[in-house]
């Protein structure tokens, strides 16, 4: 079986600056897994390679098996949500229809019924339908998040990737966005790039540390040593009492150490 | 003023100019403040004088030149743009006064009389000639159809141009696009309010609309609307009072700007 997601040797530059050197790694179909490492490690630009906005300097990246160029519309995207414009005038329900537009550009588009009734499924499926004619601008910064999840959804994706989901939610919408993920999993490949600690050890499955490189890919109890090389300081992985419990193994998934 | 304009054919130019210098500016103009393109915008418009400057100096329509360089300088800053990534802004000043910079000078080098540019400057509603309304309603329909057929995929392109290319679009075909209209609103607008006045023109009625409503297509309806009364507005003052029309639709197109953020600000 192919993976879902699979990078040779990928290295991305940015002008001098080595933002990925070298990263190998296997995502098995179905995995949940968590990208972790600290502030310009290079956890948007391993996201934007696998979306191919970013074209890597060298190696090779696939999904399914098949090179990206097959497989866009396998791929949903939940951006960071600091890059908007609020202000811009455009009501939930477009937002998430923008999902629908599809790869090509067809001349006078118009969504069809069936869209609207998926992305307003979408959105009944994370609370939002209530919200649907509102004015994004007007939106609390858990709500919008939540809105760009169903964006990401309405794609119909096999592959969902995040960016820093719960960056600007408080405690319990972040929960519930990964209760929401948790869900989600059971038929989608889910790849989270976070910050939050706490959800590392309670809700994925396996975990990949990037700091320009790839210091660990596999269940997520990392050693301190790892955390050293990865931070430069000692973090605190398993701080919240949560029970060690581990994941079923999956059997593809090596150490890249 | 209606007797005028059903019977002077300068004012029925002058009119035809009012309708579609107002389409062209309201829905345009919508898109260049939404994706935050309006000193780019200016920096089209100044550098167009360029063109104007080598009509002249080559003895061909000066608004023709000004449509080549408008064209020209839109695609070469979206181009390098993309190159250099953010800090636009230098590259735009730039352009902008290179434009300038070389309009002066292909007039100097004009033989004869300096011929009189404060029309394309400021702009003259009432000089408009036949010719500029068959030109000005060629690249109004063209502007409309573009961006009706295409409207979901702007709105995307507006909000989120990397989504858009997630989901497999091509984006910089629509960038480039866009540009190239922009420098067509442009060329549209000159005649009616001129190079140096153009930016409040094509600013002002989409910011005001945007007051009034959340959606992006009664944006564009309400900017067109407004740009009508303000179009107006100067065509008669210019002909009653013989004041200068692109000053007087500028002027009016700004305090009404005010006036709604003033009214919408007590509102809300
Ligand atoms: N557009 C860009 N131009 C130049 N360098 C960039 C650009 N984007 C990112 N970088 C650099 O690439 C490296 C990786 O950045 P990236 O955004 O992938 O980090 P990140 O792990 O997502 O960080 P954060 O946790 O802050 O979101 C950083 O050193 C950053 O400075
Ligand atoms: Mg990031």
């Amino acid at each position: 079986m192919a993976y879902a997601v699979e990078l040779k040797d990928v290295s991305v530059k940015y002008g001098k600056i080595n933002a990925l050197k070298e990263i190998s790694i296997q995502v098995a179909e179905g995995a949940f897994l968590g990208i972790i490492g600290p502030n310009g490690g290079g956890k948007t630009t391993l996201l934007k390679v696998i979306l191919g906005l970013i074209e890597p300097e060298a190696g090779e990246v696939k999904i399914f098996g098949n090179p990206l160029s097959r497989a866009v519309d396998k791929i949903g995207y939940v951006p960071q949500i600091s890059n908007f414009d609020r202000d811009f005038p455009i009501s939930v329900l477009d937002v998430v229809l923008m999902a629908r537009l599809g790869g090509r550009v067809r001349f006078f588009h118009q969504y069809k019924n069936e869209d609207i009734k998926k992305a307003e499924a979408v959105l009944d499926q994370l609370n939002l339908l209530q919200l649907k004619d509102r004015q994004i601008g007007k939106l609390s910064g858990g709500q919008l998040q939540r809105v760009l999840i169903a964006r990401g959804l309405a794609v119909e994706p096999e592959i969902l990737l995040l960016d820093e989901p719960t960056a600007n939610v408080d405690a319990s919408s972040s929960s519930q966005i990964y209760e929401l993920l948790k869900n989600l999993n059971e038929d989608k490949t889910i790849i989270v790039a976070t910050h939050d600690m706490a959800a590392v050890s309670s809700y994925f499955d396996t975990l990949a540390c990037l700091n320009e490189k790839l210091y660990h890919h596999g269940d997520k109890y990392l050693d301190q040593e790892t955390t050293e090389q990865v931070f430069g300081c000692p973090v605190d992985l398993i701080a919240h009492g949560h029970p060690h419990h581990v994941f079923a193994p999956h059997g593809e998934e090596e150490n890249n150490d | 003023m209606i007797d005028a304009i059903l019977n002077y054919q300068f004012m029925q130019n002058a009119f035809f100019a009012a309708v579609l210098a107002s389409i062209a500016c309201g829905l345009i103009g919508t898109i260049i403040v939404e994706k935050k393109l309006v000193m780019l915008s200016g920096g089209i418009a100044h550098t167009s004088f360029g063109g104007i400057g080598l009509g002249y100096l080559l003895n061909i329509e000066p608004i023709y030149g000004a449509f080549g360089f408008a064209v020209a300088a839109s695609l070469a800053i979206a181009s390098i743009r993309r190159k250099i990534g953010t800090g636009s802004d230098t590259l735009i000043g730039m352009f902008w006064s290179l434009g300038m910079a070389l309009g002066v000078l292909f007039i100097g080098f004009t033989p004869g009389y300096p011929p009189d540019i404060s029309s394309y400057l400021f702009g003259d509603i009432l000089t408009v000639r036949r010719m500029d309304v068959w030109l000005m309603g060629a690249l109004t329909v063209f502007m409309i159809l573009a961006i009706t057929s295409l409207f979901n995929y702007w709105k995307a392109y507006l909000f989120d141009e990397e989504f858009l290319r997630v989901l497999g679009v091509k984006s910089t075909l629509l960038e480039n696009f866009l540009f190239v209209m922009i420098a067509l609103a442009i060329v549209i607008l000159i005649r009616v309010v001129g190079i140096v006045l153009v930016i409040a023109l094509l600013t002002a009625p989409p910011a005001a609309a945007r007051l009034y409503t959340d959606n992006l297509k009664k944006i564009m309806g309400l900017a067109v609307v407004f740009g009508l009364l303000f179009s107006f507005s100067g065509l008669t003052f210019s002909y009653y009072y013989d004041l200068p029309s692109g000053a007087v639709i500028i002027i009016t197109a700004v305090l009404f700007y005010f006036g709604s953020v003033v009214i919408k600000g007590r509102n809300e």
